[in-house]
């Protein structure tokens, strides 16, 4: 077992060793700000990935909802730090908690027919529908005009109802905490389906979030991005006319715009990065646990393990919410990142299945796996513009410069990242099924 | 009277004339994912991509057909490209059958595993696609653009109320019951067609009675390529081709083939009617419906609408949501292929 463990343990260190050699020869040969911005957006990556592989290493459920959560986690990050809009307020506020109360009400009601009336046949169906149709028609005639009054307040600068205006890193625990709570109520509805099912259930439910996002101005702005989301770290500005950091930057010998740039992205890589150690600190504790057994126990044989008095549907609850929550705090530390909200950048394939991408090449089912994934993947899915770019200029040599075949190929090719990733997602299946680090059986630990 | 004439010329306008287009583009895509769920027994993520390949080579050929100045105007050049379309999709499909998904279907693996090494075909078709003909949007519907105008029936009806149809919207509903009907007959008539409903309902029983699994397989993929590449030509004929959308379509489609019963053919073609309607229902402004058929005092001064129109795409997924929760095996339960 000793064994074991010390030639696995080298195989994760030399590759770990290869990423950071891989980042490094960035830093050298492009910059050291583009070296940075891609290691900040790894350790993202990391962090969703972590929580994926909770969900689907551990549990074995498919969760093609990813997209929904991260983007529930940057609502957060958005709620929680920027400044309540007193006069939206005042002109909708009571309406929207009115309306929302109705909906609320209306909710419980119809979930304690539904609980009431089991058994009754279909007499059940019809009350629950009555209940949510005529509480959704009462909150329409509420919010309608207080979305109204709300979204006409200032629009061009607010036309919403602001945040709490609370300090910014509190937001990454409520970022996971409303993931949560939704993956909570996703999961009691959706966990019994078939794994496929679940997949399409948990996408299309992602897809409604979004749009939910995208149309609600009074609560999102909608479209029209909420920026100037305040920062855990200091500006660029206040560093370049501040005496230390001038005398700093002249002492390691570059220029103070450049310097503050690498300072301000070296705190958050530093921020990101104690997240990111905390978590698989968790993971890794919560892996090797009787919990993390008897979670590995139900994937590998879900009738055998209900035999042994464990319950499937209530543990495959409990890590559905936990690994949303993971990639709710993921998403919140994006949109920190960003200094910005906006709907429109949310894409399955970035967001839901890119991240799969992640688990699958880095090892499902081991921690390490994941969030090397997500390293590579992440590298990768930057560095394959520069790839592309090359191969086009290779495959389209014969042609002369100013082909228009040429310039079409030169800027299409970005677009083949994503052939690139099904590339190499297909030959990972095929032919490393578990991965660069592959989760660590009982056979093997036995040996 | 003709307040009643004029509702029904209302309702005719801007739900069932577009529907019935949308409608029938969804039935052919929830079609080809219900047979490959039937026969191959994985949800196909990638089908939204292989539409989209189909109509991007539909799209090129159109492109080369107008290059030399072949056109069978009145009707769009698409229908002459076809043909291409459907052979290039088909032999698609046969090679990522042979190179990917024929070792999976060999080993027999989780339809889990089978979804995700579909998701893998989606994210390279997806890349190779919008690398050959970019991102941005493409209409490529020439010919005579309207069969009847809105303007011309008011004229010959005296209606206040129009009703326009559009080429491509009756070109969509003819092309969908025609192949709709050999689909049918193919899988109920000829000795193939039986071959793979046997082999859909009983795997192991059909390998014992001499069906060639291979073939199945092989007739499957064709008969998906075809409807794969109809229907992405159709929708994009009829809405504009952009490669985004045609990923986002994959859930409305889905959505179609779980409501009629995931499977079952009959079901995959009322579901995606039954989508295409609802959309169109709930987000209706009932406004001038309701002003026709109500006496003067009572009419509303709202838009009565169930749901403002942005929600259009949301209606399929939510739809989607109760059908897997209250019938997971869909309203046409109880029938495969």
């Amino acid at each position: 077992m000793n064994l074991w463990n010390q030639k696995s343990n080298k195989k994760v260190f030399l590759l770990f060793a290869i990423m950071s050699g891989a980042l490094l020869i960035v830093g050298f040969f492009q910059s050291w700000n583009l070296m940075l911005a891609i290691l900040n957006l790894c350790l993202i990556s990391a962090v969703m990935s972590l929580g994926v592989n909770l969900q689907w290493g551990y549990a074995g459920l498919f969760n093609a909802g990813i997209m929904g959560f991260a983007a529930l986690g940057g609502l957060a990050a958005m709620l929680v730090t920027k400044a309540p809009v007193i006069g939206a307020w005042h002109a909708g506020g009571f309406g929207i908690l009115l309306g929302m109360f109705i909906l609320v009400v209306s909710a419980i009601l119809a979930y304690f027919v539904w609980v009431r009336l089991e058994g009754r046949g279909k007499k059940r169906y019809w009350y629950v529908i009555f209940i949510v149709v005529i509480g959704y028609i009462i909150s329409r005639f509420v919010l309608g005009p207080a979305i109204i009054s709300i979204e006409s307040f200032e629009p061009s600068s607010s036309g919403y109802l602001g945040g709490a205006g609370l300090p910014v890193l509190l937001s990454w625990f409520v970022g996971g905490l409303l993931a949560a709570l939704v993956a909570f109520f996703i999961g009691r509805i959706t966990l019994g389906l078939r794994s496929d099912y679940l997949a399409i259930a948990t996408l299309g439910i992602s897809e409604i979030v979004i749009f939910i996002f995208k149309n609600e101005d009074w609560l999102t702005r909608g479209v029209k991005n909420v920026t100037g989301i305040p920062r855990p770290v200091p500006y660029e500005i206040e560093l370049q006319s501040s005496i230390w950091f001038q005398n700093l930057s002249e002492y390691i010998g570059i220029g103070v715009i450049q310097a503050s740039s690498l300072f301000v992205k070296l705190c958050y890589t530093s921020l990101f990065l104690s997240v990111l150690l905390i978590l698989l600190w968790l993971c890794e504790k919560a892996l090797n646990s009787p919990w993390g057994r008897m979670m590995r126990a139900i994937r590998d044989n879900e009738t055998a393990a209900s035999a042994m008095g464990k319950n499937v549907t209530s543990r495959h609850l409990q890590i559905f919410v936990i690994g949303s929550a993971i990639v709710g705090i993921a998403g919140a530390m994006l949109v920190t990142l960003d200094g910005q909200f906006n709907p429109t950048i949310y894409h399955p394939l970035r967001f839901t299945f890119l991240i799969w991408v992640m688990v699958i090449v880095g090892g499902s089912g081991n921690n390490f796996g994941a969030i090397l994934g997500g390293f590579i993947v992440w590298f990768f899915w930057i560095e394959a513009e520069i790839i592309g770019n090359a191969l086009v200029q290779i495959l389209t040599l014969p042609l002369s410069d100013s082909s228009s075949l040429k310039e079409h190929f030169l800027n299409t090719a970005p677009q083949l990242r994503l052939l690139i990733m099904g590339l190499v997602l297909l030959l990972f299946l095929r032919f490393a099924p578990r991965g660069l680090i592959p989760e660590k059986t009982l056979s093997k630990l036995s040996k | 009277m003709i307040d009643y004439i004029n509702a029904i010329t209302l309702l005719a306008n801007y739900i069932i004339v577009p529907s019935l287009a949308y409608g029938s583009q969804l039935a052919l895509g929830a079609l080809g994912i219900t047979m490959v769920y039937a026969v191959l027994r994985f949800s196909n993520f990638a089908h939204g991509e292989i539409m989209s390949f189909g109509t991007m080579i539909s799209i090129f050929i159109i492109w080369l057909f107008q290059s030399i100045g072949i056109s069978i105007n009145p009707l769009p050049t698409a229908l002459l490209a076809l043909p291409f379309s459907i052979t290039a999709t088909i032999i698609l499909l046969l090679i990522l059958d042979k190179t990917v998904f024929r070792y999976y279907q060999q080993q027999r693996v989780q339809p889990v595993t089978f979804m995700i090494v579909s998701v893998g075909v989606m994210f390279f078709l997806a890349g190779f696609i919008r690398f050959l003909i970019g991102t941005s949007k493409k209409n490529f519907d020439d010919g005579e653009r309207f069969i009847v105008k809105a303007s011309q029936f008011k004229q010959m009806t005296g209606l206040a109320e129009g009703l326009s149809i559009r080429t491509t919207q009756a070109i969509t509903v003819i092309v969908t019951i025609l192949l709709v009907t050999f689909i049918f007959w193919f899988l109920n008539k000829t000795r193939t067609g039986k071959s793979m409903r046997a082999f859909s309902d009983n795997e192991d029983l059909a390998l014992l009675s001499g069906i060639n699994p291979e073939r199945v397989i092989i007739i499957t993929w064709i008969l998906v390529g075809v409807l794969a590449s109809v229907a992405g030509t159709l929708y994009g004929l009829d809405k504009g081709y952009k490669p985004f959308v045609y990923l986002q379509l994959v859930l409305p489609i889905f959505a179609a083939a779980i409501v009629g019963g995931v499977g079952n053919p009959i079901g995959a073609v009322a579901g995606g009617y039954i989508i295409a309607f609802s959309e169109a229902f709930i987000t209706f402004a009932y406004k001038r419906f309701l002003t026709y058929l109500l006496p003067k005092e009572w009419a509303p001064e709202g838009l009565v609408q169930i749901l403002s129109t942005e929600y259009k795409f949301a209606i399929s997924f939510v739809l989607l949501v109760i059908v897997l929760l209250v019938r997971p095996t869909g309203l046409f339960r109880g029938k495969t292929l």
